[in-house]
């Protein structure tokens, strides 16, 4: 199985390459076009702020590249982000895959959300062997509402969106990398897709 | 539920943990990859390594060392000690560190807080604040809390989350090594008044001082390091005690 990680730009992405490993597989990081077209498995990570990263992809060519990939793609933490509509995080536009727009949690709760929160009301083949409830590895200040793509909720302030699928294409704002046995558990089901 | 979080520090030298563990089921108890494998299979939600060498050429060993932890450790991990520079953060977060922790530098230069967070994004930008009381008032203090400043610690703290920290990692130097409970009137006062979360340390003793500074102290994370090294308190143990207590936590 070829896995590739899209690889545009600062931040760790070198825990998913190892998390990937930890499941007997290997996988590449990469931002070129064909690679990422001729891959099995492809992951769009994200570390950073969501207008630069969107930038980097535009700049790359990529945000016409991901939009039309055909395989199993899993878009974590920033990466399901972009692969929303739009985002308030340096008011960019995103690659629209999922019809739905990234918003700030207010102030009424602490911003950064960081730790472990609780995934809910699942409908995936992404949570096979994963009980509700879950508890998962989250960190991040901007989150997706809930939508007709939603297949995982959780609730901080407000109940958001906490993973998306739309055809092929799966988002999860939580590390499944950082997320011990369950966020594993959930890694292995996307690369058995 | 967003639960509180629990977090194993280790102190590293040389890319070798160096305050003494007691754990008999460690092959090699100067291995951070081990007792931090450890850690994230019995229950920390979280690890902070804290690199205390001196030289260049040991801080590389500490980049070797955070790629060692990342492949082998499930659960986010932070790296602190002697970062001065965007440069340094990015080698870290490169070599697979989920956040770095920034404390004398951000004070001699505050900007770079400024930098890092718009670069990495605050998520991933922790500060680090050790402070003691003089006369009633809480000052900030540098290189591991031996060099007093003039700085106010409730100052200090907000101007970090102006700047974009993502997190604030608060020591009380009063507190630290005592046993005797976290500096949990500070920590409210930081936790209400601020809006990023506050990961308490310095104090822990006993089990009840964790559910304190959780209740008390209103912190969003409690770090401690010999009660967990000399296995004082069971990670699982406490967690239990906790949830009975009626705190959230991840069990």
């Amino acid at each position: 199985m070829k896995i590739v990680i899209i690889n545009y730009g600062a931040g760790n992405i070198q825990s998913i390459k190892f998390a990937v490993q930890r499941l007997g597989h290997e996988a590449v990081l990469s931002h070129d076009a064909e690679e990422i077209m001729a891959a099995d498995k492809v992951i769009f990570p994200g570390v950073g702020e969501a207008s630069s990263a969107m930038k980097m992809l535009r700049e790359t060519g990529l945000d016409t590249v991901i939009p039309n990939l055909k395989q199993p793609v899993l878009g974590i933490c920033l990466g399901m982000q972009l692969m929303c509509h739009s985002s308030e995080e340096g008011n960019t536009k995103g690659l629209s895959i999922f019809d739905v727009d990234v918003h700030r949690f207010t102030n009424e709760v602490k911003v950064p959300q960081i730790g472990w929160n609780q995934i809910a009301e699942l409908k995936s083949d992404l949570f096979t062997g994963i009980k509700e409830n879950e508890f998962i590895y989250l960190v991040h200040s901007f989150y997706a509402p809930i939508c007709s793509e939603t297949i995982a909720t959780t609730n901080y302030g407000l109940k958001y969106s906490t993973a998306l699928q739309k055809d092929n294409f799966y988002g999860t704002q939580f590390h499944p990398e950082k997320s011990s046995k369950a966020g594993t558990q959930i890694l292995k089901n996307f690369l058995n897709l | 539920m967003l639960t509180k979080r629990i977090v194993p520090c280790l102190d590293i030298k040389n890319g070798r943990t160096v305050k003494g563990v007691n754990f008999v089921d460690l092959r090699d108890a100067g291995d951070p990859v081990e007792l931090a494998k450890i850690y994230a299979d019995t229950g920390a939600d979280e690890l902070v390594f804290l690199d205390i060498s001196a030289t260049e050429e040991k801080r590389r060993t500490l980049l070797d060392l955070v790629m060692r932890v990342a492949a082998a450790v499930d659960i986010p991990f932070t790296v602190g000690g002697g970062i001065s520079s965007v440069e340094d953060i990015d080698n870290l977060l490169h070599a697979g560190a989920d956040k770095v922790s920034i404390n004398s530098s951000a004070v001699k230069n505050p900007q770079l807080i400024n930098d890092a967070s718009a670069k990495f994004g605050s998520q991933c930008i922790t500060v680090a604040i050790d402070a003691k009381q003089i006369d009633g008032e809480w000052f900030v203090h540098l290189v591991g809390g031996k060099v007093p400043t003039d700085i106010n610690l409730f100052e200090w703290a907000q101007e970090v989350e102006e700047r974009g920290a993502g997190e604030i990692l608060f020591t009380s130097m009063d507190h630290d090594g005592t046993k005797d409970g976290f500096a949990n009137e500070a920590l409210e006062i930081l936790s209400e008044m601020l809006n990023i979360p506050i990961i308490a340390s310095g104090g822990a003793g006993n089990m009840q001082h964790f559910a304190d500074t959780f209740i008390k102290g209103k912190s969003d994370a409690a770090l401690a390091a010999s009660v967990f090294h000399f296995k004082e308190i069971d990670i699982q143990d406490l967690k239990k005690e906790l949830k009975k207590q009626g705190i959230a936590v991840r069990l």
